[in-house]
């Protein structure tokens, strides 16, 4: 086991700067996404982890050994692809074994590690057949079952689910987080989604154009945003946001007078299903434009002024569009940041 | 759906005639004797087939030798070819460097010099290198004409096996030759076996430089064009039957063999 650190790691190619001098420090045993958009830097950093990518500046070390300069073959590292990467021309046996053979493993424990990571992968009715007898959900666990077959010190995952329906994505992710509970792998996960990086993650770094913007537990992310950026790509439906005018510490929302960290121009944050319905004196008002029910909620979308905002309200209120209806921020939930920069602000 | 599948057959009926038809003349012409050749109209059933014109054919002096020169020279053209045509294959393929594009462009435009202006500097050249009339030396020419070929259809073969799995191969455990060796190479060689095959055809098929080239060590090709253009017409339709036959044999048993590795005509 092992932890990894990334120390002042910047990529560039050529004029083009993937990674601004990355600092993080993931815990042996940890569970870290890599959260962005695509084109973040996310899977360049996940690749120079590996060695599959050679930084411009900055050291990788795992369990304090300094890597940087390894090959892949020389981290003690395992890596699943985001198209799974499967051997086509071996059979599935072949593949989950594939790291232990390479290795000189002898071969009593290539078939004990073999069986069971066939087994925590419940893959072992196909071990005699070739990858392209299988569907993509099968073709991920032996993906899977190939990176924890050698047992690794770290697990490095790009985007595993992205290529799976739906369905099979929600199933694969619980049965991951398990799987990965139980081997007590120190795992760094690239993802764009953000649901599958607050349902896995133990810590979420959210990246944006090569910087990390934001490091913290999933429920630190969602409701303490660094950024304007983080609010904004994190949660469904997004954090709303509002340009306002601060003056004498203060701001008008509606009928609310709101306690702001400072003067002049600040943007609001709040989320969706932060607020309550009130009566029209006690709080904002908003003009429904669409009301969508949801089943465990409505999603409604309205207007306050000239800012769009999405809210949650109850499944049994289904407001008509034109209709007004008058919002309350839960006490404590509502974000300030920074107009320009977009940083969070504290209360003073 | 009937017409389309009608289109398709009468498509495959007249595909199948243009390559069928015109080797099934030449045979008539070569196991049907004299009579057979001068017949009108042509009979397409085996009227009076007979192996007589093939033995005799084969007991032209100096056929064996040069069919031997022949397999001799299409067997180190295909060496050379996918020695030196793979490698580039996989640069081309797999690294981008400076002029890549336009060393695309190059290899195709050696086929562009005619052989013909070629012929006598090359005459000169492998007089003064002791290569003249070796098989080693046509072997050189034919695998210049069979290198872009080579070069081209190796770089796409390498270009379809997806990065990720030589990357894969690093991470776990490969250094770079042994993830070619085990992952890129099994998954590459059908293609590189039917660039091969088709080097070795080339080479086979190939008559004018082989003929200026040699004096002696005559490839078939070489040979027959010299020796039979005297001969009756039989014979020199038992000769071109003696050409097509190795040629359209080898391609059948590769692709059988092409076909059934790892499923692919199933994909």
């Amino acid at each position: 086991m092992a932890d990894i650190r990334i120390d002042g790691i910047r990529k560039a190619f050529g004029p083009v700067v993937a990674l601004e001098k990355v600092e993080l420090h993931v815990a042996d045993g940890e569970f870290l996404a890599l959260l962005g958009p695509s084109g973040c830097g996310k899977t360049t950093l996940l690749r120079i982890i590996a060695g599959l990518e050679t930084q411009t500046e900055g050291r990788i070390l795992i369990g304090g050994r300094d890597v940087s300069t390894l090959p892949p073959r020389a981290r003690g590292l395992a890596m699943v692809f985001q198209n799974y990467a499967v051997f086509p021309h071996i059979t599935v046996r072949d593949n989950v074994s594939f790291g232990l053979r390479m290795t000189g493993a002898d071969s009593a424990r290539i078939a004990r590690q073999v069986k069971r990571a066939a087994e925590l992968l419940h893959i072992e009715p196909y071990l005699d057949r070739y990858p392209a007898q299988l569907s993509g959900g099968q073709r991920q666990r032996v993906a899977v079952a190939r990176a924890l077959a050698i047992e690794p010190a770290v697990l490095l995952m790009d985007e595993p689910l992205s290529n799976l329906d739906a369905l099979l994505r929600l199933e694969m992710r619980a049965e991951l987080k398990s799987v990965l509970r139980e081997a007590g792998t120190t795992t760094v996960y690239v993802t764009h989604d953000q649901t599958e990086a607050m349902g896995l993650a133990d810590r979420i770094a959210v990246l944006h154009a090569g910087r990390i913007q934001q490091l913290a537990t999933p429920a630190e992310i969602y409701s303490h945003p660094a950024t304007r950026f983080v609010g904004g790509f994190v949660g469904s439906p997004p954090m709303n946001f509002c340009e306002l005018e601060a003056q004498a510490g203060h701001v008008q929302l509606g009928a609310l007078r709101l306690e702001a960290p400072q003067n002049g121009p600040v943007v609001l944050g709040l989320r969706g299903e932060d607020v309550e319905e009130v009566a029209p004196d006690q709080g904002f008002p908003l003009t429904v434009t669409v009301a969508e029910p949801m089943g465990s909620h409505t999603l409604v979308t309205g207007t306050l002024a000239a800012h769009r905002l999405r809210v949650v309200v109850p499944a049994s209120r289904l407001p008509a569009p034109g209709e007004t209806i008058h919002l309350r921020p839960l006490p404590g939930r509502l974000r300030w940041m920074h107009a320009t920069t977009g940083a969070a602000l504290e209360m003073s | 759906m009937t017409l389309r599948r009608g289109i398709f057959l009468s498509g495959v009926a007249v595909l199948c005639a243009w390559t069928l038809v015109p080797i099934w003349l030449i045979t008539l012409g070569a196991i049907g004797g004299r009579a057979a050749v001068d017949s009108w109209p042509k009979s397409f059933g085996l009227g009076h087939a007979s192996l007589e014109t093939l033995a005799s054919f084969l007991r032209i002096d100096g056929v064996l030798g040069s069919a031997l020169t022949s397999v001799e020279v299409a067997v180190l053209c295909m060496i050379f070819s996918i020695a030196l045509g793979a490698p580039a294959g996989y640069a081309l393929a797999r690294y981008a460097f400076r002029g890549a594009t336009t060393y695309r462009l190059m290899i195709l435009l050696t086929r562009a010099f005619p052989v013909g202006i070629l012929a006598l500097p090359l005459t000169v050249g492998f007089i003064h290198l002791g290569l003249y009339d070796t098989a080693i030396g046509v072997a050189l020419m034919h695998t210049a004409l069979a290198l872009p070929f080579a070069v081209l259809v190796s770089a796409s073969l390498f270009q379809a096996i997806p990065r990720e799995l030589e990357e894969a191969a690093w991470v776990f455990g490969c250094s770079p030759v042994t993830a070619f060796r085990r992952v890129v190479l099994p998954l590459a060689l059908p293609g590189i076996a039917a660039t091969s095959i088709f080097a070795f055809v080339i080479s086979w098929n190939e008559v004018f430089a082989a003929s200026v080239l040699t004096v002696r060590h005559r490839t078939l090709t070489a040979y027959l064009l010299a020796v039979l253009s005297e001969s009756p017409l039989h014979v020199q339709f038992a000769g071109g039957l003696m050409l097509i036959v190795p040629s359209v044999l080898f391609i059948f048993l590769v692709r059988r063999h092409l076909f059934s590795m790892w499923g692919i005509a199933n994909r």
